[in-house]
């Protein structure tokens, strides 16, 4: 036998380092003379708000983007990355922002993706060895997963589950992870997290891309700040805080991050009673009054977008009642929640919220062309405003309201969203995962729009997988788990500790 | 700024292709008349491509014009005889037209219902009913044609020295701009076609809007048809055999994304236009006609890689 070497721990020499890095888009500058490097065996933080340029750097890194100027190397070898088979050659893995997964094909054929193991015959794949490796890496790191499952029938959090999979089998020295948690569930973010140290460990470097502070406080070794296409900071984190790295982000201090809530909770507007769906929630009921934000906590999978999806008509109902204002309304379709006065944001804007390719105006005003005054013609200087308007109010980061979707960056395509239920101006609006992916500065005005939209004596919905936000914001909150509500709680009488403890425990 | 040299591709190619053509033949070519004629032949095609552009933009495909025509063409033709006999006039010419424009309509319609109701891909759906028609309307007369010698009005009459069929094209093609760049059904046909659970999350009643696009276009069909008939005064099963593939190759040269969410009127109608200018002048230079198909096909992967190539630069720049 020869000896297999021991795994060295945590050599911290500098595995990455990229020099001077500039790249354009026609008129935005998205970076300007970035350096940045990261060591191995550590966690490297890369904050900043939307459109900061984070994502622009780390593909760049990951060879898909060209930079105007700048150089790379990788464990001190220059390096020129021309395409992503390059960047994965020199050992760079991605986990994007958006999940980039193969829909049709099963977990263990998208981890194998262009590396499948030979079957007993040349040309073929052996999907024996790939369930069975695939089984293994996923056992290594605590996952569940079944390897002949099809992506397209997997959740949101597994689906991350599997992207992250897919990176550890090609044995990354770097892994990019690029808001790796935006749709983890608390329980699987800490496993997540186990990983990550567990990687840094085997003396990798991770580069994590989160707006999520409390994340980076608890994993980071090093921070790097970003800002209008800028390196503006870059330190260890022990030297750091919060409010510190806030300031760096944008530039100044920011108060009030949750707003007051001071508003007279009114009459019941909103009854759901009995709901069941084919989707598998049984018998959830609950009220939201005039006035009142009610948060939804759970696990991922726990049922509570599916509550969401059973209301606005997505999802076919096998029994229940939703009463808006007095009124049994007979829902069938979005068109038909939408038209009783029913939003809902969808938490995944890829899959269910915006039509890339198009103008940032049109995803705004689709739901609205009612709305607007435009149900039988569409007049476009008119639209272009109304839409410029509505980004405006939340601040969309864009080169005009007609730029192509895709060419905003992750957080800004989220705030659109938001800015296309704000002009629905519903009676009932359901928030699906609002903030996910939108920068510190941009979650404290959505926070700040649920309260204005509460003092405008809407009903309001506030489904979230981060208890600090619903803490912050909600007047009740509700617990979902395995599609059934297990718990409505006052927020002022309950703490985050009740609420885990509800949304996780199985009774027996 | 790219985006923009992009759409402007299919012109450019067209004004040159034009501007040669006028160098080369500036006798039979650059004439009024050769103009007049070239777009009276073009109208067939660029009705039903305005059709077919907003299926395409949808993210479907609708195989069965071909099919569709020759079954409208029949249908019309049938009823304007047992309604007007062999010398028809003009009440029973009118009714035929009607007829024969419904049969489009319904066809069309068929094909939304099948797809929506029985969630079936539009390629399947009209693979099928292209044999479907196809084999109707040769059943109507037992495979013969039938002969329409009164029926000139569509498909040979001028107004003000216009071609008819022309000024009929020219109407349907500012109704499909209209419609495209206008009214919400349009915007819903980009929606659908750039991400249908998007679209239909944000209230699109996706499967109504498709019915109304697959019944315009079998609309469009059903007036192409007459104009068709009219023009060689007879209606026949094997009228528009692999028109759809000229139709396709139209508009995508015009631009537009077999995956859907792109496309246009405009660029459309240039890629009509260029297919039917390359065919006139390839005749009046006397260019076989199996050479000007091989010159179509390389124009339609020129046309397209053309595009990607724009596309990707202005992606990565
Ligand atoms: N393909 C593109 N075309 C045009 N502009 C782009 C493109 N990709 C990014 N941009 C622009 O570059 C800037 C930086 O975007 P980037 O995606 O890197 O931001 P980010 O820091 O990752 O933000 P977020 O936190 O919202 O994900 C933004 O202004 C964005 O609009
Ligand atoms: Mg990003």
């Amino acid at each position: 036998m020869n000896a297999v070497q021991p795994q060295t721990a945590a050599p911290s020499g500098t595995a990455l380092r990229m020099q001077g890095i500039s790249k354009r888009f026609g008129p935005v500058q998205a970076l300007c003379d970035v350096s940045f490097a990261a060591r191995a065996g550590t966690v490297h933080a890369l904050v900043g708000e939307n459109g900061a340029g984070k994502s622009t750097l780390m593909k760049i890194l990951a060879g898909v983007y060209q930079p105007d100027a700048g150089s790379v190397e990788i464990q001190g070898r220059p390096q020129t990355l021309a395409n992503p088979a390059q960047a994965i050659e020199a050992g760079v893995s991605m986990i994007y922002q958006e999940l980039d997964l193969a829909e049709q094909l099963t977990v263990a054929e998208n981890i194998f993706l262009g590396a499948e193991p030979q079957g007993p015959l040349p040309w073929t794949v052996s999907h024996h060895q790939m369930a069975i490796q695939t089984r293994d890496l996923a056992r290594q790191y605590d996952f569940d997963l079944d390897p002949a499952t099809r992506v397209e029938d997997l959740s949101t959090g597994d689906c991350q589950i599997v992207e992250i999979l897919k990176a550890l089998r090609r044995n990354a020295s770097i892994i990019v992870m690029d808001e790796p948690t935006s749709s983890l569930s608390e329980r699987e973010t800490v496993r997540l997290f186990e990983v990550v140290r567990q990687l840094r460990e085997k003396g990798l470097a991770i580069i994590y891309i989160s707006h999520r502070l409390e994340e980076i406080i608890e994993l980071a070794d090093e921070v790097s700040v970003l800002r209008d296409g800028q390196l503006v900071h870059s330190e260890p984190m022990a030297q750091l805080d919060i409010p510190q790295i806030v300031h760096h982000m944008v530039g100044r201090e920011l108060n009030d991050y949750f707003p007051a809530r001071s508003v007279e909770v009114g009459p019941t507007l909103v009854e759901v009673s009995d709901l069941s769906s084919e989707a598998g929630i049984d018998n959830v009921g609950f009220d939201v009054r005039r006035g009142e934000i009610v948060g939804m906590a759970g696990l991922v999978g726990a049922g509570r977008t599916e509550v969401a999806r059973a209301i606005f008509g997505v999802d076919k109902k096998t029994s229940g009642r939703v009463i808006l204002n007095g009124r049994e309304l007979n829902i069938d379709s979005p068109s038909d929640a939408i038209a009783s006065g029913i939003a809902l944001l969808t938490e995944d804007r890829k899959r269910t919220g915006l039509c890339l390719e198009l103008p940032c105006s049109y995803n705004i005003t689709l739901p609205n062309l009612e709305q607007i005054g435009m149900g039988s013609l569409i007049k476009p200087t008119q639209e272009v405003r109304i839409a410029k308007e509505a980004g405006e109010r939340i601040a969309v980061k864009w080169a005009n309201p007609e730029a192509p979707t895709d060419s905003l960056s992750g957080g800004n395509q989220q705030k659109l969203l938001v800015a296309r239920w704000l002009l629905a101006n519903s009676t009932f609006m359901i928030f699906d995962e609002p903030t996910r992916g939108i920068d510190v500065g941009a979650k404290a005005e959505v926070y700040g729009l649920l309260n204005t939209l509460a003092q405008q004596g809407k009903a309001i919905l506030f489904i979230s997988s981060e208890l600090p936000e619903l803490f912050g914001v909600a007047d009740r909150i509700l617990v979902m788990r395995r599609g059934k509500l297990v718990g409505n709680l006052v927020t002022k009488e309950t703490t985050p500790e009740q609420v885990m403890h509800l949304a996780a425990v199985e009774e027996n | 700024m790219s985006k923009f040299i992009r759409q402007l591709l299919p012109f450019a190619t067209l004004t040159l292709l034009i501007a040669a053509l006028s160098a080369l033949e500036p006798d039979t070519f650059l004439t009024a008349e050769n103009f007049l004629n070239v777009l009276s032949r073009s109208s067939v095609n660029g009705i039903i491509a305005m059709g077919m552009t907003a299926v395409i933009i949808s993210g479907g495909i609708d195989l069965s014009v071909g099919s569709m025509m020759a079954l409208a063409g029949m249908v019309g033709a049938g009823v304007m005889l047992k309604v007007g006999g062999p010398d028809a006039g003009g009440a029973a010419m009118v009714v035929g037209t009607g007829v024969g424009i419904g049969t489009g309509l319904l066809c069309g319609l068929l094909n939304g219902a099948l797809i929506t109701k029985l969630k079936l891909p539009p390629f399947i759906v009209t693979l099928g009913t292209m044999s479907a028609f196809r084999g109707t309307s040769y059943i109507i007369n037992n495979s013969k044609m039938y002969d329409v010698p009164t029926y000139t009005f569509l498909g040979q009459a001028n107004v003000l020295g216009v071609p008819v069929s022309v000024l009929i094209l020219a109407l349907v093609v500012l109704a499909g701009f209209f419609v495209l760049r206008y009214t919400p059904l349009g915007r819903y046909t980009y929606a659908i076609g750039s991400n249908r659970e998007a679209a239909f999350h944000a209230g699109v009643n996706v499967d109504r809007n498709l019915i109304a696009i697959y019944g315009m276009t079998g609309l469009f069909v059903g007036l192409a048809s007459m104009i068709q008939m009219s023009r060689t005064i007879s209606a026949q099963p094997t009228a528009g055999i692999s028109l759809e593939l000229d139709i396709i190759a139209a508009v995508v040269i015009g631009g537009a994304s077999l995956s859907g969410g792109r496309g246009t009127v405009i660029g459309t109608i240039v890629g009509t236009l260029l297919i039917s200018f390359l065919r006139n002048g390839c005749t009046l230079l006397g260019i076989s006609t199996n050479i000007q198909l091989v010159v179509i096909g390389a124009i339609i992967i020129g046309a397209v890689a053309l595009d990607q190539l724009a596309r990707s630069k202005a992606e990565a720049t």
